[in-house]
């Protein structure tokens, strides 16, 4: 049965293929012409980082990593992706729950607010935390001074530095990413409907019940993919980051502000060697894209097979 | 005579638990990391007179800046119109190996970091670059050069136009195609009158996120850019180099001045869309 519908199909397109077919020779130059845009765009960038970092062998490519500046932006990296990935995770799940769930009067405004980080540019987006944070900023001065007029004890008495440090860095990542995982499960959930948490709650399950039970398993994907891509900026920010880092070596830089230095520094193969880290990064989240969307094709082609089947016998 | 009111059951539309406790959230939490802090970005400009703001965002070496910014963003994101559209129609419509490679790699400057873009852009367009040799005897200087940048946006854009068109060709009915051809019409003109103005609104779409993303665009282009005032320093390094100079004022006055351009770009795209969406089911 499924045989003869996918053998009709596979005819089918074909058949509209050949009618609407291009000349052959339009065929060969545009193929040609977005290969060479590809090519000369994607290609040639993505290999030229690897060729640069194994100029001089192997053994210097290690070397880079063996670094204890290295090994100290590296760590920083994963601090930031590790508070600032979970923290977005909950708002994201939050957020989304909020607006699918329920109607509510300003929904398309907060919509449109939660994607505003990605319209700011990153360079802002460090220095709107240097003006609150920094030395000259609104609570900067106060942090540690006890002298706050609005804030109480625990305020003035925090002894902690924003800017220049590690608490900036991941504010600043936080902002950057902070659409990522919301953004991937509202179009998502908005598809997907209310009808069978509502059946759930008709049986008697409770709020985390139904998260957990209905909720999690329908947006699993959706929720791993935003997960991914929030990660994959975490680690990759420059600007926003390079803004309230300081460059402060092997305390302040992360794994792209290292890069940046020893390329400054003429130290081009080094400097590679650790962006090669970064790239493959890049191309294992596109790996992951990939099946996630090659996952919901599939999942999507199933449920409209099943329906094909039952309205043909 | 007494009237009975029959209490009739409140409508409820919240049946849903957790309505409070995730909407509470979600407002605290993007008020606390994104609205508070813009906030007090534009409110650092309240403290400047119009003179101070006016001398801070219009001096020579600031619009020179602009000039660049947006003029660099513009033309990269027009170049990535034909590129895209041909990308996305050569990738939905035509069989050729290396298909699902391609269309995966599309997305590689959304997921590559900017910095290791800038690096390795700078790399193949140096006059010993890979293509920087080929381009130096022609005597056509593309790193540290205004034409460097705008390879930078161009690469930051490309994958923008490619995947708003895409899923519209994959749905344009094949019919409408038919018709045209039925109706005697060439290639061309089915294109032309069929095809584009289909595809129309997705284009715009996709050029406008393109150039939004470009004018704010820092980690690739400082690599290649070189960085001279008046000749290509971009506008969000410009906003780093006041900072680094203290100037936090001058610094804020620009970053409000991008920050409504990017807002007035994203609310042109909104209001394409709501457009779009009206006209599609009116």
């Amino acid at each position: 049965m499924a045989g003869t519908i996918s053998t009709l199909a596979y005819v089918t397109k074909h058949r509209q293929r050949r009618s609407l077919g291009d000349p052959t020779w339009v065929r060969y130059s545009l193929i040609g012409l977005a290969l060479l845009f590809v090519g000369l765009f994607l290609i040639v960038p993505l290999a030229s980082v690897f060729t640069e970092a194994l100029r001089k062998g192997i053994g210097p490519y290690f070397a880079a990593f063996a670094d204890k500046d290295a090994q100290a932006a590296i760590r920083l990296t994963l601090i930031a992706a590790a508070i600032a990935v979970p923290l977005n995770l909950v708002f994201g799940v939050a957020a989304s729950w909020a607006i699918t769930k329920f109607e509510f009067r300003g929904k398309a405004l907060l919509i449109s607010l939660i994607e505003l980080p990605f319209a700011v540019s990153p360079v802002i987006s460090g220095l709107v935390y240097v003006l609150l944070f920094g030395a000259q900023g609104w609570l900067g001065p106060y942090l540690g001074s006890g002298d706050h007029p609005w804030f109480g004890e625990w305020f003035n008495s925090v002894d902690i530095q924003v800017i220049f440090a590690v608490p900036g860095i991941v504010l600043a990542t936080v902002f950057v990413t902070f659409p990522f995982v919301a953004r991937e499960l509202i179009p998502l959930m908005q598809a997907q409907g209310k009808e069978e948490e509502m059946a759930a709650l008709t049986l008697g399950a409770s709020g985390w019940q139904i998260f957990w039970r209905v909720t999690v398993p329908n947006i699993k994907w959706g929720l791993f993919y935003g997960v991914v891509l929030c990660n994959a900026r975490a680690m990759g920010e420059f600007g926003a980051v390079s803004v309230v880092s300081g460059h402060i070596r092997g305390e302040t830089n992360t794994i792209p502000l290292h890069v940046e230095i020893l390329y400054n520094e003429y130290n081009t193969q080094a400097a590679f060697a650790i962006a090669s880290l970064l790239t493959l990064l890049a191309l294992v989240t596109l790996v992951l894209k990939n099946i996630v969307e090659w996952r919901h094709r599939r999942a999507v082609e199933a449920a409209s097979a099943a329906d094909i089947r039952q309205f043909t016998t | 005579m007494t009237t009975t009111t029959i209490a009739l059951p409140r409508f409820r539309r919240r049946i849903l638990p957790g309505f409070g406790i995730s909407l509470g959230f979600t407002l605290v939490y993007l008020s606390v990391i994104v609205l508070i802090p813009l906030a007090a970005t534009f409110a650092k400009t309240a403290g400047m007179t119009w003179t101070e703001f006016f001398a801070a965002v219009w001096s020579p070496r600031v619009v020179a800046s602009y000039r660049l910014t947006f003029g660099a963003s513009f033309l990269a994101a027009l170049f990535n119109v034909p590129c895209g559209v041909t990308l996305a129609w050569v990738l939905v419509r035509y069989e050729f190996p290396g298909r699902r490679l391609i269309d995966g790699l599309v997305d590689l400057p959304f997921a590559l970091p900017t910095a290791v873009a800038g690096i390795a852009l700078t790399a193949i367009y140096a006059k010993n670059g890979w293509i920087g040799q080929w381009l130096e005897p022609l005597g056509i200087q593309v790193a540290y050069t205004p034409l460097g940048i705008w390879v930078a946006l161009t690469f930051i854009g490309l994958p923008f136009v490619v995947r708003t068109v895409q899923p519209i060709l994959e749905e344009l009915e094949p019919e409408l195609e038919e018709a045209a051809a039925t109706l005697g019409a060439t290639r061309a003109q089915t294109f032309r009158r069929v095809i584009f103005p289909a595809l129309r609104p997705a284009i715009i779409t996709g050029f406008a996120l393109a150039f939004a993303r470009a004018v704010g665009e820092y980690g690739s282009v400082v690599f290649i850019a070189g960085n001279r005032p008046m000749h290509t320093e971009i506008t969000p390094l410009l906003i780093i180099t006041k900072l680094e100079q203290y100037d936090y004022r001058g610094a804020t006055a620009l970053a409000v001045v991008m920050l409504l351009g990017s807002f007035a770009i994203l609310f042109g795209i909104q209001l394409i869309q709501r457009r779009t969406a009206r006209r599609a089911n009116p």
